[in-house]
């Protein structure tokens, strides 16, 4: 009976022991994945098909919320080509300026990350500039520019700078000590540093930043074509106010936001796939 | 015939006070010295100059009789954790600093990798790693370049107590394969007079060297070896004695 009773109690401890003891020797168990893709797709559908019901029954008026088949309609009205000349515009905008807002927050941003110099020469300023709301340069821009592709692309440069900007250099000030320690005991300094330990430490945080860049290109992009265009979603959607055509409008919503959703995908994709290293608790899901 | 490696420290301080004063060490080719003393004596700092990561004491440090300025790749570091660089597969960690682990390379990461017992493992990512195989490829990251001397910082204080005993075991036979002297810092005194041709026991407030072992126990050592149980009661009395313990 004794016996039973210590083997019990030794039994009931043994597998708290084995938890509470550092599991370090063991390699990490395979990552659980993630659920299946579809699934993201459950809720869209189901608020398209909700509203299309919703219109049709009546309990909408169509001309303020034309149901989903009237705005595919709309836009299959508009043709391939304008709708093309339209997509087009805002993507090659969004790319450039986009791309140039990126890489010059880049340059900058890994300048001030690594001199403290030249955070204490460039970042007041910078610091001021963001507090300056981005959309109040259009104005300025207009005149400045004119009504031209210029000020559209800085505007949208300017939107993805700040968050690129803001996370590269939050990431080079966390990158780890100890792995700068590790590229110095090997004999790197200067740009050997930066290239072999800063930039491939900081590009988890980089990634964020070009996400948050792309959100804010798109918007600036709508704010600029609102205003002045000729071409491009943004135009469409303010034409489609003065004529009255919420199909329109909406249809160059969905359009905006399939566009940003892809571009967000994309760059997520180049992101998993740099980062595969990654062993951070999102590296299981992202 | 001169000795591999000379430290003279006459004084180390931080804000608070002196870490290390007038401590004179030294280290013969191949030799295993090992350190230990209470948390906070100096051991870690005095790593730490001889690497050349810390450039502000008063003293100097001959490697082969040259004074060393800075860091040089001619001595190697195993810190307390691997630090592995996570975004490099394990090849390309042990050649780290000196490219990637192909072309001229290739043979040296290859010769590495079978002495540590990780040939299979190459290409893996060091977040697929346990802790003492991560271990395992970071000392042979430190010994890629060849050093006469390598320094280690409570290198193994991170791992279960079998694993310890196995890497304690391959860290001396990598060291003689590649003919390079360890200088290392432990708080585990079976560890030291099982590794140490030497060891040091330091004292603290300031760091000073107290007394120092030579554990003649010829190799390769029992660990169940009588002398060497002797020996590890004389440096824990020592430590008793300094109020280490």
């Amino acid at each position: 009976m004794t016996d039973l009773i210590l083997a019990h109690g030794f039994d009931r401890h043994a597998p708290a022991e084995r938890s509470a003891a550092p599991a370090r020797d063991r390699p990490p168990a395979p990552h659980p994945g993630r659920g299946p893709a579809w699934l993201g797709l459950v809720i869209p559908l189901l608020a398209l098909a909700g509203l299309e019901l919703a219109v049709r029954a009546g309990a909408v008026p169509a001309h303020l919320l034309p149901p989903p088949s009237e705005v595919a309609g709309a836009l299959h009205a508009l043709g391939a080509a304008e709708l093309w000349r339209h997509v087009g515009a805002s993507v090659a905008r969004v790319a450039i300026g986009f791309g140039l807002g990126a890489v010059l927050a880049v340059l900058v941003g890994a300048w001030v990350g690594l001199s403290p110099r030249a955070a204490a020469l460039l970042d007041p300023s910078i610091q001021g500039l963001r507090a300056i709301p981005s959309l109040a340069w259009v104005p300025l821009l207009l005149l400045w520019m004119g009504i031209d592709e210029a000020p559209k692309i800085t505007l949208i440069a300017i939107g993805a700078f700040f968050p690129v900007y803001l996370n590269l250099t939050a990431a080079i000030v966390h990158v780890d000590r100890r792995l700068v320690e590790v590229g110095r005991v090997h004999g790197l300094r200067g740009w050997g540093l930066v290239r072999h330990v800063f930039l491939p430490a900081a590009l988890p945080e980089l990634f964020t930043g070009l996400r948050g860049g792309l959100g804010l290109a798109w918007m600036f992009l709508v704010a600029a074509e609102l205003i002045a265009a000729t071409r491009g979603l943004g135009y469409l959607l303010s034409d489609g106010r003065e004529t009255g055509r919420a199909d329109i409008m909406l249809g160059a919503i969905a359009l905006l936001g399939l566009l940003g959703k892809i571009s967000d995908s994309a760059l997520a994709l180049i992101e998993r796939r740099a980062l595969h290293w990654h062993d951070g608790f999102g590296s299981t899901r992202a | 015939m001169t000795a591999l490696l000379e430290v003279h420290i006459d004084r180390k301080a931080y804000a608070h006070g002196p870490v290390l004063e007038r401590l004179a060490l030294e280290l013969a080719r191949g030799e295993v010295v090992v350190l230990v003393g209470a948390s906070g004596c100096g051991k870690s700092t005095l790593l730490r100059i001889v690497s050349g990561l810390d450039a502000d004491y008063e003293g100097r440090v001959r490697l082969d009789g040259q004074a060393r300025h800075g860091i040089r790749p001619d001595i190697g570091m195993v810190f307390q954790e691997p630090r592995l660089l996570p975004w490099l597969s394990v090849a390309d960690n042990i050649a780290f600093g000196h490219g990637p682990a192909t072309g001229a390379n290739a043979a040296r990461v290859r010769q590495l990798l079978e002495q540590i017992g990780l040939a299979g493992h190459a290409s893996a990512l060091p977040k697929q790693l346990s802790g003492g195989q991560a271990q395992r490829v970071a000392i042979a990251r430190a010994l890629f370049a060849q050093p006469p001397l390598l320094l280690l910082d409570e290198p193994f204080s991170a791992v279960d107590a079998f694993t310890r005993m196995k890497l304690q075991d391959l860290l001396l036979d990598v060291a003689a394969r590649n003919r390079t002297a360890l200088l290392l810092v432990t708080h585990d005194i079976d560890e030291a007079v099982y590794l140490g041709d030497r060891v040091l026991v330091l004292d603290r407030d300031p760091g000073r060297l107290r007394r120092a072992y030579r554990v003649t126990v010829p190799r390769p050592r029992d660990r169940r070896d009588a002398r060497l149980a002797q020996v590890k009661s004389e440096v824990l009395t020592e430590l008793y004695d300094s109020h280490a313990l």
